[in-house]
């Protein structure tokens, strides 16, 4: 088998052109490993090879950002790559960035494997350890000895296309994507441990971090609800009965429009859930429980609203994700807006 | 308290004309334990089924898992105020006959049991492939309502759990454990430099195949409160739920609850266990309210150090989760909470439903979102025909070479919250 095609990205100082006097330096392009490429090569042993070398000074990149990536993206491409690393970067913060950001336009831009390493601390890992794989390195290039054999390791799988391990397992950062894999101990016994260093006031790793919780604050009152256009929105999993789109009972991959012109009361016979989250027998025997169409009909004859919009839209919140949620939200409120619906009544179980 | 739990091996299990073990065989007369289920009107038949480690067997749809136990010696007896006389339990000594279980099985109450694959990549994720598995199969009456048919078919397992269960009292088990459990007092003067530490446990009380029973009371309509941990060992707490399979307690985890086993293997060496306190998971505000104000206030009259708290479920019992775990950290008691993940099937969601800073230390059972393709098996023990419906499932997810492909939430006990498994997420 011939070997994975590597290029390599390096700042100006561990390409040995000199600190931050020379940061202006130009994307320049070499023929095979420099500096810390060495070792990569000695890692890959037969599997892989740098074949060029891109050196930019952290300055010129930061500050040329358009024409370095530019400039970059058709050195990677006429080098062949089938794949890219940047760095290590250490604790070094501009050029952390730079190693991130170029990873990603050129993930983005070529479709080919990219991979950097730095430390926790680093600038661009915050910036980018969601989206990247970034190994993790202390904060001094002293450690480029055992940095370099865990990004090579880690680059191999990638290039082949191997399915990537744990945060924890692989050396990279968390933040990119939960991964599942088996510990040595029990949870039970991993919280116990956890719950004694906690007490003890000692150093301990929670194994989720929490979120910055998304919080959104409500809209301000509707001014004229007797004229407004009032539609239903569910993530009670209320569906025609048969569910005829088959969504989900859990873990929705999908959400539900459909046309209640006509309809003044959902029954046993033609609604019904989908969902697969809270006792469904309530809702089957009367969807309007969870989808109140009968009480806002009365209300658009008796003028308590201006009309009931003609769709309702509808999923299942059970074990359905936040972020698939949220694209589901994103879409049928545009549909919302362009059908002029004013009011949401947003129901849940 | 003090109990002692002799634990009999149990290798194989097979058809036999006598109930009976021997030589590690558990030996099931199908005929008897039938004419016992049928003595209930609401089941019109049963056919029982043997699943045994690393056969080629698909059980599904899973209701629950029950380990069978029978009390020796001391008060009361296993199940108490379901299948026999309310008496508190949790003393004396119990008998288990270990590598065997009850799977109960039969068409879906909802959209919610799992699946017990006794071999292939299937059989990684779920605890109950490496035990030796009589499967009840119910078909309830025609016209019976879920409610009706949940709890027929709850109470028939327990009653055979209970039955094989008796046979392991006249054994001479292979390995004892004794747990003591101190009280209160007791426990401060003997170890006073020890950190004081409790278990918060969380019960699914949200309703149909959501709800746990304790000593015969639905969780949902009592108020949080305390319970000695030997008394779970006995069956004092079982379950009635499923839905969404993978992180629900069966009976067989609450028996074998691990953090009450791995708080009582560091008891008295690096920590004092002294308590243990049990909450719902209820529908409504002011339940989540009460409950968790509650075992806030229970954790900070009893002056715990540090509690390990474990959820059922997910979603809407993230917020019970979220709010016990404040209010306890603002009583100055540390936590470690114990969860699981719906990251999405890629992984990059958000993976609780709810946050707060105060919970920065958790233990993770992995994400159950994750999707898994398990291999075409010989023999399915129920059926296949909710595979599509059931949480976890999804339209055409049954493949023509006989493989189906889920989310890990289809798998019975794969991301259990009681910290059951090794599997993880980061």
């Amino acid at each position: 088998m011939s070997k994975y095609k590597v290029v390599h990205y390096i700042n100006q100082f561990y390409a040995g052109i000199g600190g931050e006097e020379f940061a202006d330096h130009k994307p320049e392009l070499r023929n095979g490993a420099v500096g810390p490429g060495a070792a990569f090569n000695a890692a890959f042993s037969d599997k892989a090879e740098i074949v060029k070398t891109i050196v930019c000074g952290d300055s010129y990149f930061n500050e040329n950002l358009s024409d370095a990536k530019k400039a970059l993206i058709e050195m990677v491409k006429g080098a062949g790559a089938d794949i890219f690393i940047a760095g290590p970067a250490f604790n070094a913060g501009r050029y952390g960035v730079a190693c991130g950001t170029i990873c990603e336009e050129v993930s983005r831009e070529l479709g080919i494997p990219v991979l950097t390493g730095m430390f926790e601390e680093n600038p661009g890992a915050e910036m980018f350890k969601d989206k990247l794989h970034i190994v993790a390195t202390s904060n001094s290039a002293a450690s480029m000895r055992t940095a370099v054999p865990k990004m090579a390791a880690l680059a191999l799988k990638l290039a082949t296309g191997e399915q990537i391990g744990a945060s924890v397992e692989e050396g990279y950062l968390p933040g990119r994507a939960r991964v599942n894999f088996f510990e040595k101990e029990r949870g039970s016994k991993r919280a116990v441990d956890m719950l004694l260093k906690k007490m003890a006031g000692e150093p301990f790793t929670t194994e989720y971090p929490m979120p910055d919780f998304d919080r959104v604050p409500p809209n301000p009152a509707v001014a004229d609800i007797t004229k407004a256009t009032v539609a239903l929105v569910t993530s009670g999993g209320i569906v025609p009965k048969g569910n005829p789109d088959r969504i989900e009972s859990s873990s929705a991959s999908k959400y539900g429009e459909y046309d209640i012109t006509g309809v003044d009361d959902l029954t046993f016979e033609t609604y019904e859930t989908a969902h697969g989250g809270y006792d469904p027998v309530y809702a089957n025997q009367d969807a309007d429980r969870v989808l109140p169409v009968d009480v806002l009909r009365e209300f658009e004859k008796e003028g308590k609203i201006g009309k009931l919009h003609n769709k309702f839209y509808t999923t299942t919140g059970n074990g359905t994700s936040t972020k698939s949620s949220k694209q589901y939200a994103q879409e049928f409120s545009q549909k919302l807006k362009d059908d002029n619906v004013q009011v949401v009544i947003l129901t849940s179980t | 308290m003090k109990l002692e739990v002799g634990y009999i091996r149990i290798c194989d299990i097979s058809f036999a004309e006598a109930t009976e073990v021997k030589e590690g065989t558990l030996y099931v007369n199908a005929k008897e334990l039938e004419s016992m289920v049928l003595e209930d009107e609401r089941i019109a038949a049963v056919c029982f089924d043997i699943a045994r480690p690393g056969e080629s067997v698909r059980i599904t749809p899973v209701k629950d898992v029950i380990e069978p136990r029978a009390k020796v010696e001391g008060p009361g007896d296993i199940f108490p105020g379901v299948i026999t006389k309310m008496s508190t339990v949790g003393m004396g000594k119990t008998h288990v006959l270990r590598g065997a279980a009850v799977v109960t099985v039969g068409k879906i109450v909802g959209f919610q049991e799992g699946i017990i694959d006794m071999s292939g990549l299937g059989a990684e994720y779920t605890p109950f492939s490496k035990t030796n598995n009589l499967v009840v199969n119910f078909t309830p009456k025609e016209g019976l309502s879920p409610h009706e048919y949940e709890a027929a078919a709850r109470h028939a397992g327990l009653t055979i759990a209970y039955t094989l269960g008796k046979l392991s009292a006249a054994l001479t088990p292979d390995e004892t454990k004794v747990y003591e459990f101190p009280s209160m007092v007791e426990g401060i003067k003997k170890y006073p430099d020890l950190p004081r530490v409790g278990y918060v446990q969380m019960l699914q009380s949200q309703g149909l195949l959501h709800d746990t029973y304790v000593y015969g009371v639905d969780m949902k309509k009592s108020i949080t409160t305390m319970l000695c941990p030997t008394e779970t060992m006995d069956g004092a707490i079982i379950s009635g739920n499923c839905v969404s399979a993978c992180d629900k307690n069966t009976t067989y985890h609450h028996q074998n609850n691990p953090v009450i086993e791995d708080l009582f293997a560091e008891h008295g060496k690096t920590l004092n266990f002294a308590a243990m306190v049990i909450t719902n998971e209820n529908v409504y505000l002011a339940d989540k309210e009460r409950s968790s104000d509650w075992t806030a206030k229970l954790v900070d009259y009893l002056d715990l150090d540090g509690v390990i708290i474990s959820q059922e479920g997910f979603g809407n019992p993230d917020t019970d989760l979220i709010m016990n775990c404040k209010k306890i950290e603002a009583t100055g008691t540390r936590t470690v909470i114990i969860t699981n993940e719906y990251a999405g099937r890629d992984g990059t969601s958000q993976s609780l439903a709810d946050a707060d800073p105060s919970a920065d230390a958790l233990v993770t059972a992995g994400n159950s979102n994750q999707v898994v393709t398990l291999p075409k098996l010989d023999r399915v023990i129920g059926t296949l025909e909710y595979t599509e419906k059931i949480a976890g499932g999804f339209a055409g997810n049954i493949v023509a070479d006989g493989s189906i492909t889920v989310e890990l939430q289809a798998i019975t006990g794969a991301t259990n919250e009681l910290g059951f498994n090794l599997m993880s997420a980061r």
